[in-house]
């Protein structure tokens, strides 16, 4: 069971923690997006949600993957596959500062010993085009969090706006653990009948995909991927909103965006083999972004997007 | 007079923004309260992470009632026109004034604008200024519209009258309504809390930790700092920039020293410094004696029970893991130079784009390799040192260091230089050829970084330009004027003598070769290569080129030079590029020339002569001629040629003819005319001998000398004499002075 005071004694406790606490302030409690992504934010319960007038609260743990940062498990703070907590709530309440604090405390970082500062720092998304104003959030000179007022995503003003929160859950568990290496980290109790360290749980896929990402990983096939999920992506969105078969309005967006996804992680994997230019870095991205954008302004025509019949 | 208090309260500005808000909030709002006529007596502002403040002092509590007088019709105007005018004036028929004036009885009407009260026109303007107020990049938040740098939550806004009374200004913009509380610090506070004057509003922040002046931050963080590494017999490394920063990011600055762990104490200084403010905006500390940076210090916004020791660990552990990432990209850059050398980094940059039409970072550096070449035996180095320096100046570029800390370009290239062994001229161009970077920065001086930083700006000058991709007005984004500069003060810093326009030609054709490799054929290239090869004999582009295309010729190999072939374009368009990069060259040294006051005049005549592409020799002569014009000899010379010129300039108009055959003496009729032809014969050869020894002052000392004689022979004789023999060897004899004063500078551009 995990403590409600206290210092944690282990990363599933934070999470568990910061669970609690967000659910607590009115958030549904979403799952991972089974797909992969390079951050929490491309969870449709970010992207998509925060487009549109409907209100929204919603938070969870994210998967994240970005092959270039693998270091086969060796790196004390690097990782290719890592987990991100997110918090999106539509419209930002005016307290989200001190809300966000209190996750702070939940998780044991005591603000009478710790420095806790709002540092400037603008957060963008070029493959999502989406934009932000906030800050990263320094805990004794440690980035712990992101903070981002969203202004803007898939090329769509956002209003309401959105505040979104993210924590690198790893770093800050590290940091609230003590830990010098992730892979020390106590994943479950360090008391329970059979502990498990994050290296117990994670080393070998590290090496694993490592290895792959950067070196075995079939370039040709990746390549035919992105363009059929491209294609695919655009084909889903180019049909009617009209279902032929019920006859009801069903535009076929959250289909659509997941091949958006497929794209933008497949535009990850292709950077880590080494085979995009930097030119061509460019136009990659925005063959993502156009598909995010065209999502975003199919998201907009559902009810969910707020489209009133 | 009451005095007033605005503060705005935000979640956290940008440390950047802070202080030209304050300033900005100040402006706006004095400008405002004036333009309505509220004077007041001081005004401050202040500005913390989370509010902007301003505080004038005795402010008008009303701005004066204004009486305006207006003319209107005359009384026997139209019904129509005198309705008009009472409409116009708000005012009634019987509060007009008839006036009797030369044209008849006229309607005065005078207005009145009653003053009004200080606190509505603030709330009034105060809401204007919240509403367009100028931050760099500003949001919106939860459903609202109104746009600040972050979210705005609360708006103070008090006038407080001599009697210490406070009143609130009423005023509400979407949805926040003024009043007259605030919060302190965000963890040291005690919550929200009333104010009534400017004083207790200090005393109160005081209280409740927030320190509201910044210059006070600054200060308390710098002494503060100062004071811990003096006690600890270290020294702090002063930075004006990060303090300012660092400033901004607290309310309530408490300042900690730390320790660097020992392993790291190995890196450079730079890499040290540099990963400690970029990432951590940590000041560094230094031990006096040895140079070495030993310590940091970290501003915290808070006071613990600890004393702190909880965030110095938190701060000492983020260090370690950058340092030891700065640490494991200096050993992994260090194992590779040593392995492949600087050479062998710089291998992936053909890979990198420089520009997509001017290709990789690896073309380039050719580019510059070969004309580091040509420049080496000019500037006085030696051609394969150059060479070599050229070809790794830039391979730091491909170091993980550089890559992370992008700022460190150059030095890093410098210490992996050092490391690899080579010459130290090499390491030190690594570093230097990229100076100067602006127009303050030092110009290199050893004879190697000198070539790398030359042949660097040329190359990318006749980039651009082969593009025509030239700044225009404010559009300069690869900083090309910057780059012109660079080369001229190079040039003039290292007294360099070279004929520009030769390097400029051949390091066109490069670039030309470059944007042509695509659609050329293979034939086409070779040619234009062999036209390269040929530029260092000819000179110059055109003859090299004819002379490539007549030898080939002569082989049977004559290749198409016309109908839209690469050839027909590179041989019409270099040359007006090279001319027109010179051009360009030149308007940057007016510009950095009249820096010097040197006048333009001055400048321009000198441009007008011949080998105006060494830019040395241009400077000198300008330089000689402004002083020499500023003396009475400068005087004597001026006037003389002038007069001359004069007389011969309408001749020749008037004639159609120019008068360059030469004067005879044997037509001279008097004296002063002989005299004039014996100072001539005397003084040319010297004037010859002046100028061969570029020593201009002498030999415009020697035109000076002329003058009595010229003068002499102006009063005996009469040039335009009816005989036109006498008159025409008169003019040839003008000529022939003209001549002569011209040899230094084109002095019918003079002023004056």
């Amino acid at each position: 069971m995990a403590q409600t005071n206290g210092k944690p004694r282990s990363f599933q406790e934070i999470i568990l923690r910061l669970q609690t606490y967000w659910a607590g302030h009115g958030c549904a409690m979403m799952q991972p997006y089974d797909m992969e992504v390079g951050a929490g934010t491309f969870h449709p319960a970010t992207t998509l949600r925060s487009l549109g007038s409907r209100p929204w609260a919603a938070a969870y743990v994210q998967p994240s993957r970005r092959p270039t940062d693998g270091r086969y498990g060796e790196n004390p703070n690097r990782l290719q596959h890592y987990y991100q907590y997110q918090v999106l709530i539509k419209p930002s309440p005016p307290d989200m500062q001190d809300l966000y604090l209190g996750s702070l405390r939940a998780i044991g970082i005591d603000m009478d010993l710790h420095d806790i500062r709002f540092v400037e720092d603008d957060w963008e998304s070029p493959t999502l085009g989406a934009w932000g104003l906030g800050w990263e959030v320094w805990c004794d000179g440690m980035e712990v969090s992101q903070f981002t007022y969203f202004q803007q995503v898939g090329g769509h003003d956002c209003a309401p706006v959105s505040g979104e929160l993210t924590y690198g859950l790893e770093r800050l568990a590290m940091y609230v653990l003590g830990v010098d290496h992730v892979m020390d980290m106590p994943f479950n109790d360090p008391d329970a009948p059979i502990p498990l360290s994050y290296g117990d749980v994670f080393r070998q896929t590290e090496q694993e995909y490592s290895r792959w990402n950067f070196d075995v990983a079939n370039t040709d096939v990746l390549l035919r991927h992105f363009e059929e999920a491209e294609a695919e992506c655009e084909a889903i969105l180019s049909h009617p909103y009209e279902d032929p078969k019920t006859g009801q309005r069903i535009i076929m967006v959250h289909p659509a965006y997941d091949q958006c996804i497929k794209a933008s992680h497949l535009f990850n994997l292709l950077d880590a083999r080494g085979v995009i230019s930097v030119t061509e870095r460019q136009a990659y991205i925005g063959r993502v972004r156009a598909l995010a954008k065209k999502c975003a302004d199919a998201f907009v025509q559902t009810e969910a997007g707020g489209y009133a019949a | 007079m009451p005095d007033l208090l605005i503060e705005l309260f935000s979640e956290e500005i940008p440390a950047r923004m802070q202080a030209r808000a304050a300033e900005d909030l100040k402006k706006r709002m004095t400008d405002a309260l004036v333009e309505a006529g509220l004077t007041y007596a001081g005004a401050a502002a202040f500005a913390t992470p989370r509010r902007l403040t301003l505080a004038l002092e005795g402010l008008l509590a009303t701005s004066p009632t204004l009486r305006e007088e207006r003319k209107g019709p005359r009384v026997d105007a139209p019904e129509k026109a005198i309705e008009g005018f009472l409409r116009g004036a708000g005012v009634a028929r019987e509060q007009l004034e008839v006036r009797d004036e030369k044209k008849g009885q006229v309607y005065y009407a005078t207005i009145t604008r009653p003053g009004r009260p200080a606190a509505e026109i603030v709330a009034e303007e105060l809401e204007k200024i919240i509403r367009n107020f100028p931050w760099p990049k500003s949001m919106r938040w939860g459903s609202g519209s109104l746009r600040w740098v972050r979210p705005l939550h609360s708006i103070l806004c008090i006038l407080t009258d001599e009697a210490g009374e406070a009143s609130v200004v009423d005023l509400e913009v979407d949805g926040i309504r003024a009043g007259n509380v605030t919060r302190g610090h965000r963890f040291m506070g005690q919550g929200a809390f009333a104010v009534s004057s400017f004083e207790d509003y200090c005393a109160k922040l005081k209280r409740d930790r927030v320190i509201l002046d910044p210059r006070e931050r600054a200060d308390h963080i710098l002494q503060d700092a100062k004071n811990q590494a003096f006690a600890a017999g270290l020294e702090l490394v002063e930075d004006h920039g990060l303090l300012t920063e660092v400033s901004g990011l607290v309310e309530w600055p408490v300042v900690l020293m730390g320790e660097i762990d020992e392993e790291f104490l190995g890196l450079p200084g730079e890499v040290l410094q540099t990963s400690m403010r970029e990432h951590q905006k940590f000041f560094s500390v230094k031990n006096p004696k040895t140079g070495r940076i030993e310590r940091f210090v970290t501003v915290a916004n808070v006071e613990t029970a600890d004393h702190g020791a909880t965030i110095l660990a938190g701060n000492q552990k983020v260090l370690s893991a950058r340092l030891s990432d700065a640490k494991f990209f200096w050993e992994n850059d260090l194992r590779l130079v040593r392995d492949k050398g600087l050479a062998g980094m710089a291998e992936g940059l053909s890979e990198v784009t420089f520009h997509n039409r001017l290709g990789s970072q690896a073309a380039r550096i050719d580019r510059i390799e070969a004309l580091a070449r040509e420049l080496a035996p000019v500037v006085g180095a030696e051609a394969d040192t150059a060479a070599l320096a050229a070809k790794v100046a830039k391979a730091d570029l491909q170091s993980e260091m550089v890559y992370e800390f992008p700022e460190l370009q150059g030095l890093m290239g410098r210490y992996y230089a050092e490391a690899e062994g080579l010459d130290p001229e090499i390491a030190a161009a690594c570093q230097e050829h990229y100076s100067p970077l602006g127009p303050s920065d030092a110009v290199p001086s050893g004879p190697v970084s000198t070539v790398v930083a030359l042949a660097d700006k040329l190359d990318t000058l006749t980039g651009f330009w082969a593009m025509d991709e030239k700044p225009t007005g404010s559009k300069d984004p690869f900083a090309l004027r910057r780059a012109g500069l660079g080369v001229i003060r190079i040039i003039l810093a290292n007294d360099l003598r070279l004929s520009l326009g030769r390097f400029l030609d051949s390091q066109l054709l490069r670039q030309k070769i470059t944007l042509n490799r695509q659609k050329a054929t293979s034939g086409e290239i070779d040619t234009l290569e062999e036209v390269l090869d040929e530029i260092a004999d000819h000179g110059v582009f055109g003859a090299a080129f004819q002379a490539v295309i007549e030898r080939l010729k002569g082989d049977g190999k004559a290749p198409e030079t016309g109908n839209g072939s690469v050839l027909e374009d590179v041989e019409t368009a270099l040359p007006e590029l090279s001319v027109d990069l010179l051009a360009f060259l030149h308007d940057r040294l007016k510009v950095h020339l009249r820096d010097d006051g040197v006048r333009h005049d001055v400048i321009d005549a000198c441009l007008a002569m011949p080998q105006a592409d060494d830019l040395t020799l241009l400077v000198k002569r300008a330089q000689a001629l402004g002083a020499f014009l500023a003396s009475e000899d400068g005087e004597n010379l001026l006037q003389g040629f002038k007069r001359a010129n004069n007389i011969l300039t309408q001749a020749e108009e008037k004639d159609g003819v120019e008068y360059s055959y030469g004067a005879d003496v044997k037509f001279a009729e008097n004296d002063a005319e002989k005299a004039v032809f014996a100072a001539l014969d005397a003084g040319e050869p010297e004037i010859s001998r002046a100028l061969e020894a570029e020593d201009f002052a002498g030999a415009m000392a020697v035109m000076a000398g002329l003058r009595p004689a010229v003068d002499a022979f102006f009063e005996a004789v009469q040039i335009n004499a009816e005989n036109q023999v006498l008159r025409r060897n008169r003019l040839n004899l003008l000529s022939r002075i003209r001549a002569i004063c011209l040899q230094v500078a084109d002095l019918t551009r003079i002023e004056g």
